[in-house]
């Protein structure tokens, strides 16, 4: 099999600025005060997915999920080290698609799909699966600040899983929504599973990750802190011992499967 | 376990036919014109968005230079009576205007372009430069309804449109179109990180409308400042607006060769081409900085 996504030693700084002004900036320095401050969201992160391998990827909040993710969808490039990837990459990064406020839900349909490559022809052939699986009715012509958070991110979901990609990201995709259509997601991904596409899932719900993928990577202040398998990885990754009774785990089996993720 | 095993043995092989390569484009300006289809949804996203929940609608794009038209034509023109000195005066500052106003457009609204569509910016993988071209060829499209406004006004004050006319509306469109790129590349992602880019710009808009020999003719600036004129065409500005000039203005005075000796300079072509090459370089030069520091705009929108 051919190797799918590659990232060598990738890393990526954030610069944080606390003060905006010249004003400030002055008064601070003269105090002696760090006028700016970096952040290592990702740290040296190497990995190797193969084409057709889930790999969910887990880790606590600002652990840099979403901005590995943004490094693999190509919207951010590392700072040092490299990120490869092969073919089409679809899907959908911190909940929401990249939707223009102002357009309505049919041109954003448009735009995203240009974004991932596709021609007018082609988005015109998944049109209607995507109108028909968002299930958005009559705000399909209006403006998309007019949608509900859910109504947003389910157009937003639709695009990306009908859009024929080799890789496709999904990151806490399941936060919103409601549970018609949680499962209908979760349905769709097992076939994009199941047809061969490399899937990239960020979860913290261990049922939906353990029912998706076959491999987990585990990031903690950046660091690639785990990387195996799915059972280990979700044990790595308990939130400490004392949580354990949070857990929905198999007592609450469908709705954390169905991914209980905020 | 062995429920994984089948399960995977179950799943669809599939083959890949493409290198395995960094996720963004990194060509810039290439990669935009690469991707037209694209762009072409972003520009008439951008026409539709700018007049979107206006009950005027594309009127507006009239409206502006109109005004200020007026604004010219009446103060200038009969208050400071720029009608007595120059001929035909509102075609004048009218195809001034027009190049002008196609440069504080692209300007303005490619500064404000990343800004502006940070949701897009943030969230889609696709050649940043998009935004700034984008904002360029919105305004090129709104140089039409001028135009076609000019070339009226032109006919109705008896216009002989010659070579000249098609030469210098290419240029000066040329010109501008790489000078407002070039700027509207490194002010949209200066105003990413100062939002004091934005309102500077507003600024230089004011400076532009009084450097370029608009409201006044070039013949005035030769005549007061003689061979300082040279320097007040190192303007790539005000050679665009000579140039438009040239294409309009001198076809609909009474004698136009007369109009070319005294009120255009004398290597108006040269200098034109020349204006382009620098304004191209420019572009490049822009765009090189612009790769350099476009890694830094997500986190800073």
């Amino acid at each position: 099999m051919a190797e799918s996504i590659r990232v060598e030693h990738a890393t990526k700084n954030f610069t944080l600025r606390y003060h905006r002004t010249f004003k400030q900036m002055t008064v601070a320095m003269l105090k002696g005060q760090d006028v700016s401050d970096r952040f290592t969201a990702v740290d040296d992160v190497s990995f190797s997915v193969e084409q057709g391998e889930s790999i969910g990827l887990m880790g606590l909040n600002g652990s840099g999920k979403s901005t590995l993710l943004k490094m693999i969808n190509g919207v951010m490039r590392p700072d040092s080290g490299r990120v490869l990837t092969r073919g089409r990459i679809a899907g959908l990064i911190a909940t929401g698609a990249g939707f223009h406020p102002q357009l309505t839900g049919r041109e954003n349909i448009y735009l995203n799909a240009a974004v991932m490559g596709l021609s007018q022809r082609e988005t015109e052939k998944i049109f209607d699966d995507v109108v028909e699986f968002a299930d958005i009715g009559r705000f399909l012509d209006a403006p998309v600040n007019t949608y509900s958070s859910g109504m947003g991110s389910r157009l937003g979901f639709s695009v990306a899983v009908h859009i024929d990609s080799d890789i496709f990201l999904a990151d806490e995709v399941l936060a919103v929504g409601d549970k018609p259509f949680k499962r209908k997601c979760l349905e769709r991904m097992e076939e994009i599973r199941k047809s061969g596409r490399t899937i990239f899932y960020v979860s913290h719900a261990a049922a939906s990750v353990k029912r998706m993928c076959d491999r987990v990577l585990v990031l903690e202040k950046g660091k690639l802190a785990f990387d195996g398998d799915v059972d280990a990885g979700i044990k790595f990754l308990k939130y400490g011992p004392d949580d354990d009774e949070d857990e929905p785990d198999e007592l609450d089996m469908d709705d954390s499967e169905l991914g209980a993720d905020i | 376990m062995t429920d994984l095993a089948a399960e995977r043995a179950d799943r669809m092989v599939r083959v890949v036919d493409a290198p395995l390569a960094p996720p963004s484009d990194n060509l810039g300006l290439l990669s935009v014109f690469r991707r037209r289809y694209l762009l072409r949804l972003l520009v008439r996203r951008e026409i539709q968005g700018r007049y979107a929940n206006s009950l005027m609608g594309l009127f507006w794009s009239y409206i502006n230079p109109m005004s200020q038209f007026f604004i010219y034509w009446f103060v200038m023109g009969h208050i400071m009576g720029a009608h007595r000195g120059i001929e035909n005066y509102p075609v004048h500052v009218f195809s001034g205007l027009i190049v002008v106003h196609f440069f504080t457009e692209t300007f303005g609204s490619g500064t404000r372009s990343l800004v502006g569509n940070k949701s897009l910016v943030n969230r889609l993988a696709l050649p940043r430069e998009m935004f700034p071209v984008a904002a360029m060829l919105v305004s090129l499209y709104h140089v039409l309804p001028a135009s076609f406004i000019l070339v009226i006004a032109c006919l109705a004050t008896g216009w002989t449109p010659d070579l000249g006319t098609l030469f210098g509306i290419l240029l000066a469109l040329g010109i501008i179109m790489f000078l407002g790129t070039a700027l509207a590349l490194i002010f949209s992602v200066a105003n990413v990180f100062f939002r004091d880019f934005g309102s500077a710009v507003g600024i230089i808009g004011n400076f532009v409308r009084f450097g370029v020999p608009m409201i006044y003719s070039f013949g005035q600036i030769h005549d007061r400042f003689g061979s300082f004129a040279h320097y007040y065409l190192a303007n790539p500005i005000a050679n665009a607006v000579l140039l438009f000039e040239r294409a309009f203005w001198v076809g609909s005075t009474h004698d136009p060769a007369e109009t070319i000796r005294t009120g255009m300079p004398v290597h108006l072509w040269r200098d034109g081409l020349i204006a382009l090459g620098c304004c191209f370089v420019l572009l490049v030069i822009c765009q090189m900085i612009f790769s350099k520091i476009e890694n830094r705009i997500p986190e800073r929108l």
